[in-house]
């Protein structure tokens, strides 16, 4: 995340912080969700900073509402999806696999 | 008296009423429905409660009820031969499963949730999926991917959400029973709003295995009915211990249908019922507050002693769960990755895998799905991580510790369910702040993992739709709650002269 950049118009965050946050997530946005994002995203940050403003430096957080560390199970062999109910639902598949888009670049 | 008739008083039957005609063999659970398929294709063109109607193996499934109970078998369970409706984000391995998504659009799980698998040992019969805000991201079903659902009181209005078509479809009789999912209020809020039963369960209480997950820690099962008693048969057939769901509690289920049937009894001497300051005032609509002012002198009327609780940092609730929230929902969401199942969008021929995750991604989701995904990844970054999602956690620490304080005083606490009455479709669809404000009252409850449930209260003066009482009890103090849930629904249909939702709606004038 790069560092934040006052914003002139004194949000809190940018159209290029949210572009940003866009790429990492995965979402190939268009220029007109970019212009909307910005401007909601920016609302509901202001918003939910309040947190900011409650006393809680010596508070523990809760992850989770049931206080669980590990949970185990017996080692124990049991029957799980097939080979072809685990490829029923794959975009495409080959000899058995999941067939997938090339994951590196041409010049790797 | 005519078919239509009879099936017209089927359909209007509770499910406790509808099991025992169908285990006395006076009716069959094919004839109960066939009646509520009837009733789905006459109002669902208005309605859309349902994204997918399974009508052959619904027929199959209470077929084989049927059969059961003529051979002389006992039947498989308080509830079998009762048809249901199922929020889409539950796997059925028969139907497909969207969570009303377009990433999942046509996607058949290959394996039952554990919900679904019980509902059906328990020989209820699922009619279909029904239509919810996508990836239960929303308060009004308006986000899903297929189109909004219409509340029945009132076609014009939202039904509340994410799970808006399970409420619906209790509402317009198109089932007695449904199933929901309550990461923030998505089962009480839509119940309030449609004049229903809805019950978040103790988290860890039903288990979330095959539950497509929004937010892990938030995230519980639970029933939805037109009655409390119903909800409590429903809630006792789902509920109890799973090893298939490492945060599944491993205590029996709470007698709940014995508390309800306690309840209906309408003798609430003894008990303490917490009213918590911090859930009024601003932002709420007048008659909804009315409408409370109304069910505290009900609830005392039938013995119980209200005291004042005050929870300061419920205040602050909204704002930590939409930090925690959209912080799980980013992680959670990664695995819509278009490589081993759903959508799969190539921008080009020779694209890249990152490059096809970015373009299904952008294709396959709604605007508040990727808002929350945003929000999440900002609020997880380094740099960030501290002042929010670390900051939300210490919150949710302090509004837990706001419950056990209260919970010393009170043995159930009770608020309005929702601040506002079903707002008209497309006011909100665009202010997502707006919308957010509709789980003021339900979010605490996730926050600490502790049950709560919403039971009609009456309709609001000036527009006539229904109100929600919520009513909240410690972990696994579900028996208490659906006492007093239960005593509170009689003590209103005696002084209403019935059920008010036998009486609804705005539907039978637009059908």
């Amino acid at each position: 995340m790069p560092e934040s950049t006052p914003d002139p118009a004194g949000g809190v965050i940018s159209r290029a912080e949210v572009a940003h946050l866009a790429r990492l997530a995965r979402l190939a946005v268009t220029e007109a969700e970019l212009d909307r994002f910005a401007g909601q995203l920016d609302v509901i940050l202001q918003s939910v900073a309040v947190v900011g403003t409650v006393a809680a430096d010596d508070i523990e957080p809760t992850s989770h509402a049931v206080p669980l560390t590990n949970v185990f199970r017996p080692d124990r062999i049991r029957p799980g999806l097939t080979q072809q109910q685990a490829l029923s639902g794959a975009p495409e598949s080959e000899l058995g696999r999941f067939q997938v888009p090339r994951i590196l670049g041409e010049e790797a | 008296m005519s078919s239509s008739e009879a099936d017209s008083e089927l359909i209007r039957l509770t499910a406790a009423e509808l099991a025992a005609k169908i285990h006395a063999r006076e009716v069959s659970s094919v004839e109960v429905t066939q009646a509520h398929l009837d009733r789905i294709a006459q109002v669902d063109p208005v309605v859309h409660a349902f994204l997918h109607v399974a009508r052959e193996p619904a027929l199959a499934a209470a077929a084989a009820v049927d059969a059961a109970l003529a051979a002389g078998d006992a039947p498989a369970s308080p509830l079998a031969g009762v048809p249901l409706a199922l929020k889409d984000v539950f796997t059925t391995s028969d139907m497909p499963t969207t969570c009303g998504s377009k990433i999942l659009e046509g996607w058949r799980p290959p394996y039952d949730a554990t919900v679904t698998a019980r509902l059906r040992r328990a020989g209820l019969v699922i009619l279909g999926k029904t239509n919810m805000d996508e990836f239960a991201m929303g308060s009004s079903t308006e986000h899903s991917a297929y189109g909004p659902t219409r509340n029945p009181w009132d076609t014009t209005r939202i039904p509340g959400g994410s799970g808006g078509g399970s409420a619906a479809s209790l509402a317009a009789f198109e089932a007695p029973l449904a199933m929901g999912t309550d990461t923030g209020g998505s089962i009480r809020q839509p119940g309030a709003v449609t004049g229903t039963v809805g019950v978040k369960p103790t988290y860890g209480g039903v288990s979330r295995y095959g539950l497509v997950a929004c937010a892990s820690s938030l995230d519980q099962a639970g029933p939805c009915a037109r009655t409390v008693l119903d909800a409590a048969l429903l809630h006792e057939v789902i509920g109890g211990y799973d090893p298939l769901d490492s945060t599944s509690i491993d205590a029996p289920v709470p007698a709940v249908v014995e508390a309800a049937r306690q309840g209906a009894g309408g003798d609430l001497r003894g008990l303490r019922i917490g009213v918590v300051r911090e859930l009024g005032g601003e932002g709420y609509q007048p008659d909804v507050e009315a409408s409370f002012r109304a069910a505290l002198r009900t609830l005392e009327s039938l013995g119980a002693e209200l005291v004042t609780v005050s929870c300061p940092h419920f205040e602050y609730a909204l704002a930590a769960y939409y930090l925690i929230l959209p912080s799980e929902v980013s992680s959670n969401l990664a695995r819509f990755d278009a490589m081993r199942y759903g959508l799969r969008v190539m921008p080009t021929p020779d694209a890249s895998a990152e490059d096809v995750m970015a373009a299904t991604r952008e294709a396959g989701l709604g605007d508040e799905v990727k808002r929350r995904i945003m929000l999440g990844t900002y609020a997880l970054s380094s740099g960030y991580y501290d002042a929010y999602y670390g900051k939300a956690q210490k919150v949710r620490t302090l509004i837990t510790n706001d419950f056990t304080a209260a919970f010393g005083v009170a043995d159930v606490l009770v608020s309005p369910t929702a601040p506002t009455t079903a707002f008209p479709i497309g006011e909100k669809v665009d202010n997502p702040l707006a919308m957010y404000l509709n789980d003021l009252c339900t979010i605490p409850a996730n926050m600490a993992g502790n049950t709560a449930m919403s039971v009609p209260s009456g309709l609001a003066e000036s527009d006539g739709l229904p109100v929600g009482l919520q009513i909240m009890a410690p972990a696994l103090g579900e028996a208490v709650m659906y006492r007093v849930a239960a005593a509170f629904e009689a003590a209103r249909n005696a002084a209403d002269g019935g059920p008010l939702i036998q009486r609804s709606n705005g539907l039978e004038a637009t059908v």
